[in-house]
């Protein structure tokens, strides 16, 4: 039975999610002396116990496999592996998500104090100024109303927090930021370069969160290339590590975990009085109240939430009287691919872990193209080195005996890997709405994804396609056998496969086109502040992370002033 | 050179640090139990192995066809030395799915083996069991007639390969060098150049 209770304490702040979006607004508010209640759906976490890094894959039974196989049969119960660090998953027991027919979508949520930060791969690139003003640029999208000259005090801010490797390049599609130093590229990376530089391709030290050098009391990376497992030194930058647990101890915050938020309740006049949420260990419904709340529940979690706050003033969900919520929905797009390098075959062996993920990367260089057939463009990823062996790292190979065995400890290590991540137009059919007969456990409504790639995406990925064929084949490699499909939409990642979910309650500065005004705070309610990457105008080919982490950073500025003028 | 240092005495260095520094990454005594308990693992039980999913002739078959997958070489052990077979009959155990995939493909193996040169697997000639692998193990020769056994042997061979390298004779044969702390990150200059003079950039 569902008991409802309600405080009788009136908290300053109430946060919805701790990942880079809430533990950032978390840190700002705590530090500016504001007393901060923050709610996680999940649990709390506990990396020295909860992090397996370090551990070699015989010292667990299964391996990775799984106790009971679940691997080898299709049934990812890991999210991304067993060693990874605890941060969710596709699929969550009792919290479904339906798509509607003809569209495709995966919805990663994370339910762990620190969110999506705990595994995420840290590459940490502003947006360019172009990125912020897309309309103006080429026709397409919306601009922003912030540009990145106001937003580049706040990239100086995140990076300066967080660390963030990297080199001045003066290149305008991957603008200069406050850099740790960067990391040496392993053999296959410099080739990439080499083979890049003969393409006329720019190829450039990455620009990752992970600590080259001692920072705000986080030690220096110990370079074991693990940080998708959770760091115990904190090296690579979480929000629960670097954030939330610091502010744990200033004696502002005050942490609930397990709270799973149903419903913003709002009063007479218009704004939030009220959080209600299910606490999960008791299955009640619990009330909190509130002067002001800042929802960072992720951009689709967070929009979900506001389409549920229905009241009389607001019949379509809080805050959402110009039907936006929701709208714009895009993700990143991914293609993949990659090559045999015999230049690399029996290369002798030596440590090459480094940091987690690529030493060097590919800016977007073609922004001046005027004969390429799609807008915008992407970045490239790029991996090689010699691997910690897995489950899963040899599967698929032909033959057997002593041939084989010695095949693979020659190629080992002579694969080179290219990831394109490119941006996404906005479009009409890419959005999530209630699906009003589908409750999760608890009874909250959920939603339902449209989703659909254009010839913008496709031409594009079509583009990475014939790029990577040609830096394989320029580094005297063999890329794998793989024909373009004829359908070149089969070629697209599914829609929130790269996790990069944006622009479901977008800025504008007019309330019809836009829930939330230049500060993340909404039109319609002046104490309600969104802090993800639902409030993005677009989603360029520079991953959200170190964004959500820079506007965040302002809106909680933003939010502690104005609390201290009293108008909220 | 990068400079080894042990997990140990980097946790401490840092614990200590972090600490210090308020940065709130748990106790030092907290980062010495994780680290103990990773260093510790799992010790080997010691003597022989006794199957759990297998009766004694699909062992013994299992165990042989790891042994032929991935032999022992002048380079280092293979496939029954790692503990490939026993690694796969735990997992076996452990899935009714993966019992039935081994089980049956053995079964197969066994059939077709007997209907061709009167034996068993295990127990037919060198030369007839390396006949039946080039069948089923080598993709140009695959026909149709033999499709259960090609699906059977690609299970048996991804499991083979995933029991011996990720064990410890495995990784050493790899020669992965990777998952220690090291203080700076540095790219050997003799490995660099090994690969450019082999590269078109030579």
């Amino acid at each position: 039975m569902f008991q409802l209770r309600r405080s009788p304490e009136v908290h300053d702040v109430v946060v919805i999610g701790s990942g880079a979006g809430g533990g950032t607004v978390t840190k700002v508010l705590t530090d500016a002396g504001i007393n901060v209640t923050l709610l996680e759906a999940g649990p709390m976490l506990h990396p020295m116990t909860d992090f397996k890094e370090h551990v070699w894959p015989y010292q667990v039974d299964h391996r990775g496999a799984g106790p009971h196989s679940e691997m080898y049969f299709g049934k990812n119960i890991y999210g991304f592996s067993y060693f990874g660090a605890p941060a969710g998953n596709w699929t969550l027991d009792g919290e479904p998500y339906t798509v509607a027919e003809g569209s495709q979508f995966k919805w990663w949520r994370a339910r762990i104090m620190g969110g999506r930060t705990n595994h995420y791969g840290r590459i940490s690139l502003r947006f360019s100024d172009y990125d912020f003003k897309p309309y103006s640029f080429d026709g397409l999208g919306t601009d922003w109303p912030v540009s990145y000259d106001e937003m580049s005090p706040y990239y100086d801010k995140a990076e300066g927090f967080i660390g963030v490797t990297g080199t001045k390049e003066g290149l305008r599609t991957a603008p200069d930021g406050n850099f740790l130093p960067p990391i040496e590229p392993r053999v296959p990376e410099v080739l990439i370069q080499k083979a890049c530089k003969s393409l006329n391709i720019p190829c450039i030290p990455s620009r990752m969160a992970m600590l080259t050098k001692p920072l705000n009391g986080r030690a220096a990376c110990h370079y074991c290339g693990q940080c998708g497992r959770g760091c115990h030194t904190a090296s690579a930058f979480t929000s629960s590590q670097a954030m939330i647990f610091p502010a744990m101890k200033t004696g502002k915050l005050k942490v609930i975990t397990g709270a799973m938020a149903r419903e913003l309740i709002t009063g007479d006049d218009g704004t939030v009085t009220a959080v209600s949420y299910v606490d999960k260990a008791t299955r009640t419904d619990q009330q909190i109240r509130c002067r002001a709340v800042v929802v960072a529940a992720s951009a689709c979690e967070s929009a979900r939430l506001l389409l549920n706050s229905r009241s009389s003033k607001f019949p379509a969900g809080i805050a959402n009287n110009s039907g936006m919520v929701g709208r714009n929905l895009t993700d990143t797009t991914g293609y993949d691919l990659s090559g045999h390098v015999p230049a690399l075959d029996g290369l002798p062996r030596h440590n090459s872990d480094g940091i987690g993920g690529m030493h060097v990367y590919v800016p977007w260089w073609l922004l001046d193209d005027k004969k390429k057939d799609f807008p915008r463009g992407y970045h490239i990823e790029v991996g090689g080195g010699f691997d910690m062996p897995q489950i899963g790292s040899f599967h698929g190979q032909d033959g057997y005996g002593a041939a084989l065995k010695s095949r693979l400890r020659y190629d080992y290590g002579a694969w080179v890997g290219f990831s394109g991540r490119g941006e996404m137009i906005p479009n009409a059919n890419s959005y999530c709405e209630i699906d009003s007969g589908t409750v999760d456990q608890w009874g909250i409504p959920v939603l339902r994804f449209h989703f659909r790639w254009t010839d913008h995406e496709i031409n594009q990925v079509r583009h990475m396609h014939n790029t990577f064929t040609s830096i394989i084949e320029a580094m005297g490699g063999k890329p794998e056998p793989k024909q373009f499909p004829a359908h070149g939409v089969d070629a697209v990642s599914i829609g929130g496969e790269i996790i990069h979910e944006a622009g479901t309650v977008r800025m504008h500065d007019d309330p019809k086109q836009g829930p939330l005004n230049r500060w993340c705070q909404a039109h319609e309610v002046k104490n309600l502040f969104v802090a993800d990457a639902a409030p993005f105008l677009g989603n360029p080919d520079k991953n959200v992370t170190l964004t959500i982490v820079a506007l965040a950073w302002r809106t909680a500025e933003y939010l502690a002033e104005e609390m201290r003028k009293g108008n909220v | 050179m990068s400079e080894n240092i042990s997990r140990r005495n980097l946790l401490r260095g840092l614990s200590i640090s972090a600490l210090a520094s308020g940065a709130g990454l748990g106790t030092l005594a907290a980062a010495q139990q994780a680290h103990d308990a990773v260093a510790e693992g799992k010790k080997a039980a010691g003597g022989e192995y006794v199957p759990k999913a297998f009766n004694a002739h699909e062992y013994k078959t299992l165990r042989h066809l790891s042994d032929l997958i991935i032999p022992a070489d002048e380079h280092s052990p293979g496939a029954l030395a790692a503990g490939a077979a026993d690694w796969i009959d735990f997992m076996a155990s452990n899935s009714t799915e993966l019992r039935e995939i081994f089980t049956g493909g053995m079964g197969w193996l066994d059939h077709d083996m007997q209907r061709r040169y009167g034996a068993d697997f295990v127990d037919a000639k060198p030369d007839e069991q390396t006949a039946m692998l080039d069948l089923i193990g080598i993709e140009k020769n695959a026909a149709p007639e033999n499709e259960a056994g090609i699906h059977f042997f690609r299970w048996a061979r991804n499991l083979v390969l995933d029991g011996y390298y990720t064990s410890p004779i495995g990784i050493k044969e790899l020669g992965y060098m990777g998952n220690t702390a090291v203080a700076e990150f540095h790219v050997p200059k003799e490995a660099l150049e090994y690969a450019l003079k082999r590269s078109p950039f030579a």
